[in-house]
């Protein structure tokens, strides 16, 4: 045996061949694995650098706060007040899912929650953002505080925070405008816009928080942190403060506007109003009554709270009706109608139309108000003591090819959304017979195949629309009766039109950015939306009218303004609403006159007369607006003229 | 001739019979291990950076001595005990199934206090001494089939045994090291390529037939394991994760490599940083000068293993550094090739580098035993006056 072994000659040639063989194998593979190292750690190295990078650091954020809005003066409408968030801190709760259902229990007791909600949010947030917290509740109050801190023990993982919340300091007052903030939904992550955005941030979710949302919002902090693979924290590496929001500078007056939502009050408590420069379109004042205290949305607002404000009942707060508002405006209209009867060349100024004090067309007979008749006028003298026949007539003639008084409401803003920094804005509606006919015939082929009862129809089973087009609508539009939905922004826009030489302005809020201290880093223009033409002499004739309304003998608002120190025009509006319910009160003013800078346009939505109800409205703004002290007026023995 | 041989014995100390490149290979690769270990494990036990390096230096402490005295000892003699290696071979797997530990649900360690014994890792070298004999003692009947399929089976049974531990990557090198001693043994190449088409058809089995019978002959993550290194990113929470990692690791070294901002490594996001991807970390710490300089010294291993089969005294010697050649080579490529991603994770560590008693010793035993194939040689060449 070992003979074999040992006489064995140990390098056989075919021995050789084969060492040779492995030689070759072990030479090929060093070969691939070289490259391969070569390709990995010279060609692709920072590749993989980035890589590793990327996999050690995480970023914890901290919230900005907002930036404040103030208003024209710089008064602060809308700060930051700190609150105290009570947050879960992941790597400090128990691993043990027992004992965390039993933190939540003792925490759904705390605060009055169900421990299952809490959990399930709490496990959203996490799997949102590891190693970040999962907040529970944003603002709790001093006891709760006082009650964990003293058992600190039994809330373990359990940490209380400072947040910044929201502050509306004058509560009610405009508060339609400035909107609210919440936590970012899902939709507006996925927006661009939100690009530095994450997950539980908080940004505007309405007004102009909402419109404004990208300067207010400010830059979260972050501290740079290095984890290892499971995630423990192993270095603090950066810090970067966060930033707070830049404020924002409105171009409301507070003062006005807290004048304008008190006068509203002091009548029925449903109306809107709007003040407008009417050389750039800056709004001075903006209200809706009834109002909210936004406080309310500062934090995660209660579904009972939301029902009660958005609940027809309570006249639903939240909506703001100067410019979601569909309302039709009465004879605050007749200017619509008066530009479009002189330009589309049916009437100059002067030309006299007879007001009988009724007009037939077809077999409806349509009236004056109070029954009046006015004799021959033309269209100041009509406009002065708003003769409603004089304008059946215009909207009578006007039923025709190209339907001018449509087509130059319209152009003046009626029926349109008035593009301003809002994000409720309605555009309200304008009737036509295209409109008109169409909904008719979809009523008649409802009719014919349903074969309604009386009563269905009375309830509006096929639609309101029961009649075409006729003569009538457009006689009641122009006098700003029937279908005609317009808001009081919209009105101060086509009346600033007339004061500012054919300029249809877009309505603004906004008026800077600055940084915290106040000073300017970004003014905010408000370009006009575009040019009417309208020639000079039909403007002055129209403004003419409004002034001798409100000034002249039988002007319909002279008796409320007659004992006002700044002089202004303005025309009175009463809305016919059918159904038993009280008329809407409207009025528009310009002024000072000759030299208007202010609009001035009120609405009460139950309010009669308009020179009983928005007139004096109208007066008590303007009296702010101009720094009229009415207590002395009236102290003063009344008017002197 | 036997004053000769006094001669030389008396001319000068026995260290001087050691392959010295083998030896500065092997010496290299050492120290590089234990400086790799304290690098990586800094953190993994606090409050004992050093942990593993010491336990490390003590493998290769007692692993080098155990090399010196084997160096001494004349091979041969292994070549009578053959029934005997292959009996403790098989009986000492066998125990592990008995005694076995759970480790990471897999038994594969014997526990000794200060020490666990993997079995699998000495069966290595025991294969390739007991292999080697019975090759030997079939000497003139190598061209029968019936040889080929014998050896081929007593490889067969303990690679069964290890891969159901389960330990497929011992398994897998214990195949290897049966077609080497083969190989060197001067087997036909149709019964290689018959071995081929059998081991084709026993994958094609293990991978598609037996799963879809229903049959589990490896566990699914074992499977996942052997598959995952061809597309790391689709499954990068599992098995591509430590694929991933490893890439990272490597590459992120670049041409010098990282130092103390390997954060790959210390932040533990390599698995297995000081055992099994040790190779990653010295990418990592070194870069491609450092990897290069690692692969290099095992190159120059696998040269002198290669060169003292080719030296060896007698047939029996060849095939033990065939096998011991193979059993490295197949180790390394294996190992280097799935730290960066061109083969699968098997769980085979790098011999010498990767921490572990049982790896280092065995390894450093396989060593010796090739100095101890030099020295022979050389003895029996002095002896012949060459």
């Amino acid at each position: 045996m070992y003979l074999d072994n040992e006489r064995r000659p140990t390098l056989t040639p075919q021995l050789a061949v084969r060492v040779a063989i492995i030689g070759g194998i072990a030479l090929v593979a060093f070969a691939v694995v070289f490259f391969r190292l070569w390709y990995l750690q010279v060609l692709s190295g920072d590749k993989y650098v980035a890589e590793a990078q990327n996999n050690q650091l995480r970023e914890i954020k901290v919230q900005a706060p907002r930036g404040d809005i103030v208003d024209r003066e710089g008064r602060v409408l809308v700060r930051n007040r700190v609150g105290e968030a009570l947050k879960l801190t992941p790597d400090k709760l128990s691993d043990d899912i027992g004992e965390r259902r039993e933190l939540y229990r003792r925490l759904g007791r705390l605060l009055g929650q169900r421990p299952r909600a809490i959990e399930r949010r709490v496990n959203e947030q996490f799997n949102e953002l590891q190693y970040s917290q999962a907040t529970v509740k944003q603002d709790v109050s001093r006891d709760i505080v006082m009650y964990i801190e003293e058992r600190r023990e039994d809330f373990r993982g359990v940490e209380i925070e400072p947040v910044f919340l929201r502050e509306y300091p004058h509560k009610e007052v405009g508060a339609h405008l400035f909107g609210y903030v919440g936590e970012v939904s899902q939709d507006e992550l996925d927006d661009p816009g939100y690009a530095n955005v994450s997950m539980g941030d908080r940004v505007g979710k309405a007004g102009v928080e909402l419109e404004y949302d990208q300067f207010l919002r400010g830059m979260s902090g972050a501290t740079r942190v290095q984890v290892d693979a499971l995630g423990n924290l192993t270095d603090y590496l950066k810090r970067r403060r966060p930033k707070q929001g830049r404020q924002l500078r409105l171009s409301l007056d507070l003062d006005v506007q807290r004048a304008g939502q008190e006068a509203l009050m002091g009548g029925t408590g449903k109306g809107a109003f709007a003040v407008m420069n009417i050389a750039n379109g800056e709004v001075l004042a903006l209200g809706s009554q009834p109002s909210f205290d936004p406080n309310l949305f500062a934090k995660i607002v209660r579904e009972s709270d939301y029902k009660r404000l958005t609940a027809d009942e309570t006249g639903a707060p939240l909506t703001n009706r100067a410019v979601a508002g569909g309302y039709p405006t009465g004879s605050t209209f007749k200017l619509v109608t008066a530009v479009a009867a002189l330009e589309s060349g049916l009437i100059t100024p002067d030309t006299p139309l007879n007001d009988p004090g009724e007009l037939t067309v077809g077999d409806q007979i349509f009236k004056n108000a109070g029954e009046v008749a006015h004799g021959v006028l033309s269209l100041r003298q009509a406009l002065t003591v708003s003769s409603d026949v004089f304008f059946y007539q215009l909207g009578r003639d006007m039923n025709r090819e190209g339907m001018p008084l449509q087509h130059w409401a319209r152009k003046l803003g009626i029926g349109r959304e008035t593009g301003i920094d809002l994000p409720e804005e309605g555009p309200g509606f304008v009737p036509g017979p295209k409109w008109r006919d169409r909904e008719f015939a979809k009523f008649e082929r409802c009719k014919k195949r349903t074969n309604p009862t009386p009563a269905e129809i009375a309830m509006g089973k096929c639609g309101w629309q029961d009649r075409p087009w006729s003569v009538g609508d457009n006689v009641n539009l122009s006098v700003g009766q029937g279908d005609l939905a317009a808001n009081p922004l919209q009105m101060a826009v086509a009346y600033a039109a007339m004061a500012n030489g054919g300029k249809i302005l877009r309505p603004r809020l906004g008026q800077r950015i600055e940084n915290s201290a106040g000073q300017a880093q970004q003014q905010l223009e408000a370009p006009t939306a575009r040019e009417l033409k309208v020639s000079e002499e039909h403007r002055q004739a129209i403004l003419d009218g409004l002034r001798g309304a409100a000034s002249a003998p039988g002007g319909t608002s002279t008796p409320v303004f007659e004992t006002f120190p700044v002089e202004i025009a303005g025309k009175t509006g009463t809305a016919e609403k059918g159904g038993g319910r009280a008329d809407q009160s409207w009025y528009v003013a310009l002024a000072p006159w000759p030299d208007p800078q202010y609009v001035v346009a009120v609405t009460d939505e139950a309010g009669g007369f308009g020179a009983d109800t928005a007139a004096p409205m109208a007066r008590r703004i303007l009296a702010e607006l101009f720094n009229v002290d009415e207590q002395q007026l009236v102290d003063g023995g009344g008017p002197s003229d | 001739m036997a004053t000769a041989v006094k001669d030389f014995r008396d001319a000068g100390p026995r260290v001087l019979r050691l392959d010295p490149l083998l030896l500065l290979a092997t010496l290299g690769l050492v120290a590089v291990s234990v400086y790799t270990v304290r690098r990586s494990t800094l953190g993994d036990i606090p409050g004992d950076p050093n942990y593993y390096m010491y336990r490390q230096l003590a493998y290769v402490g007692v692993g080098l001595a155990l090399m010196f005295l084997l160096s001494r000892f004349d091979y041969s003699r292994l070549r009578e005990w053959k029934l005997g290696v292959y009996g403790f071979l098989i009986g000492s797997i066998l125990l592990v199934y008995m005694l076995g530990f759970s480790a990471r649900g897999s038994r594969r360690a014997i526990e000794f206090p200060f020490f666990n014994f993997q079995a699998s890792e000495l069966g290595k070298l025991l294969l390739v001494v007991a292999l080697a004999g019975f090759a030997v003692d079939r000497a003139r009947r190598l061209g029968d089939r019936e040889t080929t399929s014998r050896i081929v089976l007593l490889a067969l049974i303990p690679a069964m045994l290890v891969i159901g531990q389960p330990d497929l990557g011992s398994g897998l090198v214990y195949l290897a090291i049966v077609l080497a001693v083969l190989f060197v043994a001067g087997t036909k190449w149709t019964h290689f390529a018959a071995l081929g088409g059998l081991g084709a058809v026993a994958i094609a089995v293990v991978l598609l037939a037996a799963p879809a019978a229903g049959v589990e002959v490896l566990k699914p993550y074992q499977v996942d394991r052997l598959t995952a290194f061809l597309n790391p990113s689709t499954n990068p929470d599992d098995e591509g994760y430590q694929v991933n990692q490893s890439l990272t690791a490597i590459g992120s070294g670049g041409k010098t490599g990282r130092g103390e901002d390997s954060t790959q490594t210390e932040l533990n996001f390599l698995p297995e940083h000081h055992t099994d991807f040790i190779f990653s970390v010295v990418g990592e710490e070194f870069g491609f000068v450092g990897a290069a300089l690692v692969l290099s010294l095992f190159a120059l291993l696998i040269w002198r293993a290669l060169r003292i089969l080719t030296m060896s005294k007698n047939f029996y010697g060849a095939l033990v550094a065939g096998g011991i050649t193979a059993m490295l080579m197949f180790q390394v490529f294996v190992n280097v090739g799935m730290t960066i991603g061109i083969m699968p994770i098997t769980g085979i560590p790098l011999p010498l580098m990767s921490y572990g008693g049982s790896s280092v010793l065995t390894t450093l035993l396989a060593i010796g035993l090739l100095q101890s194939i030099h020295a022979q040689a050389r003895e029996t060449a002095v002896a012949k006056g060459l």
